[in-house]
C-alpha cells in the first residue's frame, strides 16, 4: 500500500498498537527546556525512576531568561530557580545541557537544527508546540505537554493517536520581498486557525524545494499555528547540504507518488503577498496593504485598536521584534542587516533584534552584521525567546504596538494588553525604519 | 502520581462562549515559572477576571463549556493543570486543540466534543437558569443537560477512557513495557 512520509515515519517508531488504535511511540530525540521539564523530573522522582536514555534527551535554557547581561546571575527569583531546576536534573540524570553562557545555548528549535541533533526520519519531540520546526529536516518532529515530557523521560515512548495526513503544495516563484514567513501566514490565513487540526502537514511543491532550510524551519514552526501536529518537508539536497552529509535510507523518506492524503491544498505562490497580521490569532494574516476584514471579530477589533474595513498602512508602531524560533537564525540576521545597512531606525521605535542561539550571534558578529545594525540604530541582544513570548524582562507595554516576527499574536502575548502584528522580517525591517506600518515593496524598491 | 478516577459528574457548568480560547488565556507566560503542578488555578483566565462581568466571577460549576477550537496555542499543559486546580473536571466544546485534549486527558481532565447544535443548547440551558445542571456519564460517553432532558454521545479514545475509568496513567505503564521497548530498539 502507497503510504505518505509521516506514514513510513510513524510506523518505523510504532512499538505497539493499543486497543482502540493508539500508538505506543518510540521517541528518538527528546529536547527539554526550564519551563515545561520540572514537574516531569519531579514526577519521575517521586516513582523513583530515572532517565533511560539520557543520551537522548538535550537541554537548554531558552524561555525565561533575560537577552542582555547573561554573565550575570538571573535577577527575577523565580526563572532563576526554574533555570537551576534544570541544571540539577541535567546533572543527576547525565543530560547534556546546553545552558546560559554556553558557546552552543539558545533556542531550543534553533540549536537542534543547527547542531545536527535532528535528523531526517527520527522523531522528535519536546514540551513546547513549536517542535514542529524541526520537520524541515523531515523529522516527525511535535510539541507535547509536561505529561508526555514525563513519559519519554521514564520510556523513551509516549501514547498518541496517528494523526491524519494533509498535503499543502505551492508553487511557482515567489514575488520580491515575499519570504517563508509570509507563506505560511498566507496559508494559515487561507486555512483558518483550527483548519490542520487533527493533522499532520506535509508541505510540498517546487516554492518549497527552492526553499533554504531555514525558510523550511520558518514554515513547519508555524505548522501548529493552523492546529496541525506539525509540519514536514521531504529531504532533498538542501537538507543534505545544510546537514553536511547523507545517508543511503534518507533518500527512501519520501511521500510514495500514489499516496493518499485526507486533506490536500494547492497554492500559488504568485499570490502571496508580504503579509501581516490584524487579530488576535495568526490566522488574521492580510496583504500588508489589504483592509481589515468586514466582518471581523469585534472582541479582537476592541483589543488591537482597529476597525473592520480600515487599512493598516500608516499606523504607528512602538515596537519591532526580530527573532524567536520562527525568525532567529542568521539568514534572518542577514537579510534585516542587509534592509537597514546604510538607513537609520525611526527615533520612536525600540527595537529587538535577539539571536536564536549563540551560534547566531556569533556568526553574525563575525559577519560583520552587528556592526551594520549599530550603525542603523540597532543592537544586537542577546540569544534566548525574550519577546516572544515575554516571561523575561522583555515585555511589550499595555496598548503598545508591536511588529513582531514572532509566531503568536494572541491578547498579552507580548505582555500583559501588548498588541502584536505578526510579519516577515522584510515588514518588520520597513517598520522599524519607517516607524509606522509600511509596504515594504515601497521602502526597498531600489533592492528587489 | 495516578490521575483522579473519573466516572460520572452532575454539576453546574461555566459558560465561556468565546471562540479560539489560546492557552495563552487559560494561563498566562508570566505564571509558568512554578516548580510544581499545584497553585495555577489561582491565576486562571487571570487577564480576562479582572472584567467583573467575566463568566467565573459570575457563575460556578465542574463544568467548563467553551467555544469553537479550545486551547489552541501553546503546548503548556499548565493551562490543563489551571483547569483543574481552580474545581473543573469537564470541559465541554464544539472543538478541541490538539495538544490540549491530550493534556487534558493525561491530567484527569475530562475533554467533551459535542456539535455546535448541543453546544448552543447548553448555553441557552445556562441562560435560563444559571443553576441548570448537566450530567456527564463516562461510561456511557453521554453529556445530558437535565432541564431538558436533551442528550448526546461523545467520543473518546478507548485507551484513555480506561486510564480515566481507572485513574492510571501512562508512566507507570509505559514502563512496565520496558523490555518490549528494549526489543524495538535492538531491532532499529
Amino acid at each position: 500500500m502507497p503510504k505518505t512520509l509521516i506514514d513510513k515515519i510513524w510506523d518505523a517508531h510504532t512499538v505497539r498498537t493499543e486497543e482502540g488504535g493508539r500508538t505506543v511511540l518510540y521517541i528518538d530525540r527528546q529536547y527539554i527546556h526550564e519551563v515545561t521539564s520540572p514537574v516531569a523530573f519531579a514526577g519521575l522522582a517521586s516513582r523513583g525512576f530515572r532517565v533511560a536514555r539520557p543520551a537522548q534527551v538535550t537541554a537548554t535554557a531558552d524561555h525565561n531568561i533575560p537577552t542582555e547581561n547573561q554573565h550575570l546571575p538571573i535577577s527575577e527569583a523565580e526563572s532563576r530557580t526554574q533555570v537551576e531546576t534544570l541544571e540539577r536534573n541535567c546533572a543527576a540524570h547525565g543530560i547534556e545541557l546546553f545552558g546560559i553562557g554556553h558557546p552552543r545555548q539558545g533556542i531550543v528549535h534553533i540549536i537542534g537544527p543547527e547542531q545536527g541533533l535532528t535528523l531526517p526520519g527520527m522523531t522528535v519531540i519536546c514540551g513546547d508546540s513549536h517542535t514542529s520546526t524541526h520537520g524541515a529536516l523531515g523529522a516527525v518532529a511535535f510539541g507535547v505537554g509536561t505529561s508526555e515530557v514525563e513519559m519519554a523521560l521514564a520510556s523513551q515512548c509516549i501514547i498518541q493517536s496517528k494523526p491524519l495526513s494533509m498535503r499543502i503544495s505551492v508553487n511557482g516563484p515567489l514575488a520580491p520581498g515575499v519570504e517563508a514567513k509570509d507563506v505560511i501566514l498566507y496559508i494559515i490565513s487561507r486555512i483558518s486557525a483550527s483548519g490542520g487540526t487533527g493533522h499532520f502537514i506535509e508541505f510540498a511543491g517546487n516554492t518549497i524545494r527552492s526553499m533554504s532550510m531555514e525558510g523550511r524551519l520558518t514554515l513547519c514552526n508555524m505548522a501548529i499555528e493552523c492546529g496541525a501536529r506539525g509540519g514536514i518537508v521531504a529531504p532533498d539536497e538542501v537538507t543534505f547540504k545544510y546537514l553536511g552529509r547523507t545517508d543511503p535510507q534518507w533518500l527512501e523518506l519520501f511521500s510514495d507518488p500514489d499516496a493518499v492524503f485526507d486533506k490536500e491544498y494547492s497554492f500559488d505562490a504568485a499570490d502571496i503577498p508580504p503579509m501581516i497580521t490584524w487579530g488576535t490569532n495568526p490566522g488574521t494574516g492580510i496583504a500588508i496593504d489589504g483592509h481589515v476584514p468586514a466582518n471581523a471579530d469585534p472582541k479582537a477589533l476592541n483589543y488591537m485598536g482597529f476597525s473592520a474595513g480600515q487599512k493598516l498602512l500608516g499606523t504607528p508602531v512602538d515596537y519591532v521584534f526580530v527573532g524567536s524560533c520562527t525568525n532567529g537564525r542568521i539568514e534572518d540576521l542577514r537579510l534585516f542587516a542587509e534592509l537597514v545597512r546604510g538607513r537609520r531606525k525611526a527615533p520612536g521605535v525600540v527595537a529587538w533584534i535577539v539571536p536564536g542561539s549563540k551560534l547566531v550571534e556569533r556568526q553574525a558578529r563575525e559577519e560583520g552584521l552587528e556592526q551594520i545594525l549599530n550603525e542603523a540604530g540597532f543592537e544586537l541582544r542577546q540569544p534566548g525567546c525574550s519577546a516572544c513570548l515575554a516571561m523575561n524582562a522583555d515585555k511589550v507595554p499595555a496598548g503598545k504596538l508591536c511588529v513582531s516576527t514572532s509566531n503568536r499574536n494572541f491578547e498579552g502575548r507580548q505582555g500583559p494588553g501588548s498588541r502584536t502584528l505578526l510579519s516577515g522580517v522584510t515588514v518588520a525591517a520597513a517598520a522599524a525604519l519607517n516607524g509606522k506600518i509600511t509596504d515594504p515593496r515601497d521602502v526597498f524598491k531600489q533592492k528587489s | 502520581m495516578a490521575i483522579p478516577k473519573f466516572e460520572r459528574l452532575t454539576s453546574r457548568a461555566v459558560p465561556l462562549p468565546t471562540q479560539n480560547i489560546d492557552t495563552d488565556q487559560i494561563i498566562p507566560a508570566r505564571f509558568l515559572k512554578a516548580t510544581e503542578r499545584q497553585g495555577f488555578g489561582d491565576n486562571l483566565f487571570c487577564d480576562w477576571r479582572s472584567e467583573p462581568d467575566f463568566p467565573l466571577n459570575r457563575f460556578s460549576g465542574r463544568i467548563l463549556v467553551a467555544g469553537h477550537n479550545f486551547g489552541c496555542g501553546s503546548s503548556r499543559e499548565h493551562a490543563a493543570w489551571a483547569l483543574v486546580d481552580y474545581g473543573f473536571q469537564v470541559v465541554v466544546s464544539s472543538f478541541f486543540a490538539d495538544i490540549f485534549r491530550g493534556n487534558a486527558l493525561n491530567c484527569g481532565l475530562l475533554p467533551v466534543q459535542v456539535s455546535e447544535r448541543f453546544l448552543a443548547e447548553m448555553f441557552d440551558a445556562i441562560d435560563a437558569d444559571p443553576a441548570s445542571e448537566f450530567i456527564v456519564d463516562l461510561e456511557a460517553q453521554t453529556i445530558m443537560i437535565l432541564p431538558t432532558g436533551a442528550s448526546e454521545r461523545f467520543e473518546i479514545d478507548a485507551y484513555k477512557k480506561k486510564c480515566l475509568l481507572g485513574g492510571l496513567d501512562d508512566v507507570d505503564y509505559l514502563v512496565s513495557l520496558m523490555p518490549e521497548i528494549e526489543q524495538y530498539e535492538s531491532n532499529i
